[in-house]
């Protein structure tokens, strides 16, 4: 038994990450479903936008690229998803330059449409950037949508959005026009005007920096998705109330896809997902009985 | 199987497979694929700096684009110069601070750059004071002053049945976060050497972190998880058209 211990410690690492590409692949292809139970700190972010009426304004800060991309973009177009078929408009802006770039992705990803664009009043809008379709709804552009872009400036550009939204965000992402130009922005002069921010990160500049700055300065309520990495630094505000509700990672986004109703990529990866876990599990299980059998031996021989 | 007719799809294919092959072993492409990223980024920085902070914050509110002729708009110096106040022109002040940092490429006079340095620093230090004071420790402080047992959910409990973490939310979930506290607190006390009760606290609290530390390990393990599935659904499902 000891001698398997010992070739099982001196075991070449890369059959641990053959082992762990089979476990995450294999599932992939078997189409396998997995029950999704949805936590306390999803149950409460959908709580809180759920609570939100039709024609309040949220402000969707898109706080990651697309390193984080599996994690965090199922959130986004959830959450999109939702705000859309709930006629709830959204100011999407970034604290890191290419977040915005990632919520027009996940504006192109949501759209239903199958036509490229239509003509209105000799006007061309095409779809999945001026125009979003989800099921029956539609969403506009400049009227129920706006993309802002990034700003640098990182926790700075939340306390200058305290005063003024104009004096962090001039122009949109998209036109490059003033923002006062377009309707959604009519009336939206500074952070507390928003109804709600919806903070989707990766690190900082993200939810730990909207807490502190928008939530206890300018008591705007706030929820978060984060990456798994970064859950655990922000749970705390969850406990204090601070934030309204908690998605970690890829779970958290299965979770919120449960709630809207719409099972996409983050509900597929979970049979993935648990099958990589129970590995990871059985590996420390092994190491653990492994090392202790092997050193228990070396010490009767010392 | 469908295999992806566009360009990008497989460079980026190409990329993935590229930097995953270090797990195998270190080798020349994975070295190109790492040189490449980190080109690319570098340079994606700077170009996203410049047209979204510095030319229309810096370049634009000055009037500086205006008097090059590549813009059709005043800026503040075209403002003040007429005889019309224009807040814009304090700007002049950041540029002035931005050149003053790159100084600190002249080794000769290279210490004016700790100017706009203290600038920064001073003016962070003060936004922090307040903020890490409210948020990380009034908050998280006030949270800890509660009662041992959570009356309100044994009472709801008692109106139906209750799942197993419920039960333990509501009976020993507040005692918990306070001795979790208390022990933490304790174990970072260094005036005090770690003997009998007081040790005996300060390692309760060592066994607190210690789970806190596992836990974040889990979280670490899931995150990394979820990068490698989004790779391999890009792999088989975009580039390779086996799934969809």
């Amino acid at each position: 038994m000891q001698k398997i211990f010992e070739k099982l410690l001196s075991l070449d690492r890369r059959y641990i990450f053959l082992v762990i590409f089979l476990a995450v692949a294999v599932p992939i292809f078997l189409k396998l479903k997995i029950d999704i139970r949805v936590t306390d700190e999803v149950n409460a972010f959908y709580k809180a936008i759920a609570e939100l009426s039709s024609g309040t304004r949220v402000l969707v800060a898109c706080d990651y690229d697309p390193g984080s991309e599996p994690e965090l973009q199922p959130m986004t177009e959830a959450g999109f998803r939702y705000f859309i078929t709930n006629k709830i408009r959204f100011i999407i802006i970034g604290l890191w330059p290419q977040g915005p770039m990632q919520a027009n992705k996940a504006l192109v990803a949501i759209n239903e449409a199958r036509d490229e664009y239509i003509v209105v009043n000799d006007e061309k809008l095409y779809f999945g950037t001026d125009l979003v379709v989800v099921g029956s709804d539609t969403a506009r552009y400049g009227i129920d949508f706006v993309n802002l872009g990034f700003q640098a400036g990182n926790e700075l550009v939340i306390q200058r959005m305290g005063s003024s939204v104009r004096a962090a965000f001039q122009t949109d992402l998209r036109f490059g026009k003033p923002i006062e130009d377009f309707d959604i922005m009519r009336g939206l002069n500074k952070l507390s005007d928003f109804d709600f921010i919806y903070n989707i990160s990766a690190g900082y500049p993200g939810t730990v920096e909207w807490v502190q700055f928008a939530v206890d300065r300018f008591h705007v309520p706030c929820g978060s998705g984060s990456t798994a990495v970064q859950a655990p630094q922000v749970y705390p505000y969850l406990d204090t109330g601070q934030l309204s509700g908690l998605m970690g990672g890829m779970k958290g986004a299965a979770e919120l896809e449960k709630l809207v109703g719409f099972k996409d990529k983050a509900t597929m990866s979970m049979v993935s997902q648990t099958a990589a876990h129970i590995f990871v599990v059985l590996f420390i299980v092994i190491g653990n009985l492994a090392y202790f059998a092997t050193r228990g031996r070396v010490a009767k021989k010392g | 199987m469908e295999l992806s007719g566009q360009i990008g799809v497989w460079i980026a294919a190409f990329l993935t497979i590229g930097i995953s092959s270090f797990l195998y072993r270190d080798n020349p492409i994975y070295k190109f694929c790492e040189a490449l990223f980190v080109g690319i980024s570098a340079g994606y920085w700077f170009v996203s700096l410049y047209f979204q902070n510095l030319l229309p914050m810096l370049f634009d509110n000055l009037g500086i684009t205006r008097l090059l002729g590549l813009s059709q708009t005043n800026g503040a110096l075209q403002n003040v110069l007429s005889g019309q106040w224009d807040e814009r022109i304090w700007y002049v002040f950041a540029g002035v601070l931005g050149i003053m940092m790159l100084l600190r490429l002249f080794p000769k006079i290279g210490w004016i750059s700790r100017w706009p340095l203290a600038v920064v620093v001073g003016s962070t230090s003060g936004l922090y004071m307040i903020t890490y004071f409210q948020s990380n420790f009034l908050s998280q402080l006030q949270n800890t002053i509660i009662p041992l047992v959570n009356l309100g959910r044994i009472s709801a409990l008692a109106q139906g049945s209750g799942t197993l973490d419920e039960y333990f939310a509501a009976y020993l979930g507040n005692i918990v976060v306070i001795a979790g506290t208390l022990s933490g607190l304790i174990y970072f006390y260094f005036s005090k050497e770690h003997k009998g009760v007081f040790g005996g606290t300060a390692r309760v609290g060592i066994y607190f972190l210690m789970i806190t530390f596992g836990a974040s390990f889990g979280y670490t393990v899931m995150s990394r998880m979820s990068l490698l599935i989004g790779r391999l659904y890009y792999l088989f499902g975009d580039w390779l058209g086996l799934v969809r």
